[in-house]
């Protein structure tokens, strides 16, 4: 128990906490839920029904017609068409129907409905229907439309997904932002790691105007940045005689906006390190180059591995500096860039536009719930200390 | 595809050895050339000296060039280009910054993000201390913190997606799809085009930013309610205080510092929130922004990049109090130690 809980132990609130945080809990998760049950059911499905009812089955209305009539048979005096609505739908049944659509579910399933002209229709529940007339069905009278009510139970599908990741582009943007977010990870780590500890252990004039600089540029927004570094990036690209959208281009700008808080975490954990140990190491003779990668860079692992987490997140899930930066053309949208597009081009396709939504979310949640410790440990070093 | 996957592994690895190679080969010239171990002991502690006094660069060269090529630069280059015209090369004055005070979108845009960061930053810190402060007392309370963390995790496009499924409607009389929409059904109300009904729809943009970044409050709050010194609450139960007033006033006071920072970061946040009106609206039905309205005038018509620069140098301007505030802390805390 900590401090601030003990004073809670008594009386009725402790069941109000657990109520109240269980509704937090409820609401922070079901906006996400919707989609993950969304994504798993039938297109169809999605637009008739809302996804919380998924897991009860559905009951829809669909308009079938009947067979022709160069099925029928002759049983005594009178003619028979019969066959099954539900034709290869497993696991569906027949709640009702009717001929008219504005009475879609006249008559219960298993009831023979009098059509009128001599016709009678029966459907059963498992679909098997039997469509009798007192004479010759008319060869060249169109097969009847009647509406039957079908209840179908809880279906899931991995259709949806299939259809996106192969026919959505969502399976190249995935490996886009792959080709983006691991090098935009690894390398910052390595420059901001080696500033961080001349910034900590290593006297030179100017260090204290340099630490201010670098705490200050957190705060400057990106879109500061963008107008001059495009232009930048346009001179240096024809220059070059290559375009200017490239991936180097954009790991250096994700390397480069990351790196004012990732030499402040990092800086806030080495200048942590016990003094004696550096120290004692330099007494033997260790230049900093060795004292840095032999004996800071192993000790630093849990800040190193937090920054990882944040730059990773952060990257993985950027839309703006892939938009200025990388272009929005096919072979080089990123995952973030695709949805976006797809919100604009299939606004309505809800099982498109939720299974791409799971396949972007899916990387970033599973490094969070497992490195979710680190995050926090990072989180903390540099926001609360000295609050 | 799998062509691109070893492509970029491959050049991930040529990046890391080339970062290292830089520092590595950077310091043994660095030895070579000013060596110590000579007979010349006055030589050997004059390149000492000198050593001492070139490393620290090779340490911060490559950082330093980032910091400076990425964001230095660019702050300069922005606010000269505001003073030019649309391409850049005609000096206009403060024409761009009269058209901005005239200009009723940008107006509108000044407006929804003062309304956003009145909002956002005190939900997100009220809900945050709230949740952290019960988190604390209950068994199960580090999952309903990961569930309140999780959104973190996920991108403002895929939030935007999650939350427009929410506000998801559908007309005449086809049910209800989304569950905003079908919850107003069930209480007998109309069904409404929720982020198209002006002025409100912002509030229905901000709620995906709080559902996001309250995790982020109650994670750091509930680290600083825990630093709490045991005696104040204690002392408060033994003098009859209930539930409230230890609340407000022991532990809201002992941690005032850290809502400043948690208040503060998720203000940066807001100032340049681009992917949630973007993906949401684009910018429709009055929920522009600044950060929007910027990249808009970037692009509208083959850019305006004197127009963009100014909208960037007013949230720039609207960042600055909290970078002051924010390196005197620092200092503050530098000779501190």
């Amino acid at each position: 128990m900590t401090a601030v809980g003990s004073y809670f132990k008594i009386g009725p609130a402790r069941l109000f906490v657990h109520l109240a945080v269980l509704l937090i809990v409820i609401i922070w998760l079901i906006p996400t839920l919707g989609i993950f049950v969304s994504a798993l059911r039938d297109k169809d499905q999605i637009v008739v029904s809302g996804w919380w009812t998924a897991f009860v089955g559905s009951t829809q209305t669909v308009a079938v017609r009947l067979g022709t009539p160069d099925q029928q048979r002759q049983e005594g005096a009178n003619y028979v068409i019969s066959g099954n609505v539900l034709e290869g739908q497993t696991g569906r049944s027949v709640k009702a129907f009717g001929n008219r659509v504005q009475q879609p579910a006249a008559f219960d399933a298993g009831m023979t409905a009098d059509l009128g002209d001599g016709e009678t229709l029966q459907i059963n529940s498992d679909g098997s229907y039997r469509y009798m007339k007192n004479a010759a069905f008319s060869p060249d009278a169109r097969p009847r439309r009647i509406y039957v009510s079908v209840s179908a139970p809880p279906e899931f599908t991995l259709q949806n997904y299939k259809t996106v990741l192969t026919g959505e582009g969502i399976g190249q943007s995935f490996i886009n932002s792959l080709t983006v977010t691991i090098p935009a990870t690894i390398i910052p780590i390595l420059i901001a790691a080696f500033a961080a500890y001349a910034l900590s252990w290593m006297e030179f004039p100017g260090r204290a105007l340099l630490i201010a600089l670098v705490v200050g540029l957190i705060v400057v927004p990106l879109q500061m940045s963008l107008i001059p570094l495009l232009r930048l990036y346009n001179e240096v690209g024809t220059m070059l005689g290559q375009p200017s959208k490239t991936y180097p281009g954009i790991w250096l700008a994700h390397t480069a906006f990351g790196m004012p808080l990732a030499i402040f975490l990092l800086r806030a954990y080495i200048a942590g390190l016990p003094k004696e140990i550096i120290e004692s190491a330099r007494v033997d003779g260790a230049s900093d180059f060795e004292i840095f990668t032999r004996i800071v860079l192993p000790l630093s692992f849990p800040a190193l591995a937090s920054f990882a987490i944040f730059q990773f997140l952060w990257v993985w899930n950027d839309l703006l500096v892939a938009m200025v930066f990388l272009g929005t053309d096919k072979d080089h949208l990123v995952l973030t860039g695709s949805l976006n597009a797809l919100l604009g081009s299939r606004g309505g396709n809800w099982e498109i536009l939720t299974a791409s939504a799971f396949v972007t979310i899916v990387v970033p949640l599973l490094v969070f719930f497992g490195l979710q410790r680190y995050l926090v440990r990072g989180l903390l070093a540099g926001s609360v200390k000295g609050g | 595809m799998l062509w691109q996957i070893v492509s970029a592994l491959s050049v991930v690895v040529v990046a890391v050895v080339a970062c290292s190679a830089y520092f590595y080969f950077s310091n043994k010239i660095l030895d070579f050339a000013l060596p110590v171990s000579d007979g010349d002991v006055r030589a050997a502690s004059r390149n000492l000296n000198r050593r001492a006094m070139i490393r620290p660069w090779l340490f911060l060269g490559p950082a330093l060039f980032l910091l400076f090529v990425y964001l230095v630069y660019p702050v300069v280059a922005t606010f000269i280009l505001s003073f030019y015209d649309r391409t850049g090369l005609q000096f206009v004055g403060l024409t761009n910054y009269k058209w901005a005070i005239g200009d009723r979108e940008f107006r509108q845009s000044i407006f929804n993000n003062i309304l956003w960061l009145a909002v956002v930053p005190a939900a997100c810190t009220f809900f945050g201390l709230v949740i952290a402060v019960m988190t604390d007392r209950i068994w199960w309370g580090n999952i309903a913190k990961s569930i309140v963390f999780m959104p973190m995790a996920i991108s403002f496009v895929g939030a935007s997606v999650i939350w427009k499924f929410i506000y998801e409607y559908r007309g005449g009389n086809d049910v209800q799809i989304g569950l905003l929409n079908a919850i107003v059904q069930l209480f007998g109300g109309t069904p409404e085009v929720w982020i198209s009904v002006p002025f409100w729809n912002n509030f229905f943009l901000m709620v995906i930013l709080i559902w996001i970044q309250t995790g982020f409050a109650m994670v750091i709050l509930s680290a600083a309610l825990r630093g709490i010194p045991e005696e104040t609450i204690e002392a408060a139960v033994i003098d009859g205080a209930n539930g409230w007033q230890i609340f407000w006033r022991i532990m809201v006071p002992q941690v005032w510092g850290t809502i400043a920072v948690v208040w503060t970061t998720i203000t940066i946040l807001v100032l340049k929130v681009f992917d949630i009106v973007l993906t949401m609206t684009n910018g429709q039905w009055q929920t522009m922004v600044l950060a929007n309205l910027m990249f808009d005038w970037m692009f509208r018509g083959g850019g305006d990049s004197g127009r963009s620069a100014v909208i960037a140098i007013i949230i720039m301007l609207a960042v600055t109090p909290i970078m002051i505030w924010n390196v005197r802390r620092a200092n503050r805390e530098l000779k501190g130690h």
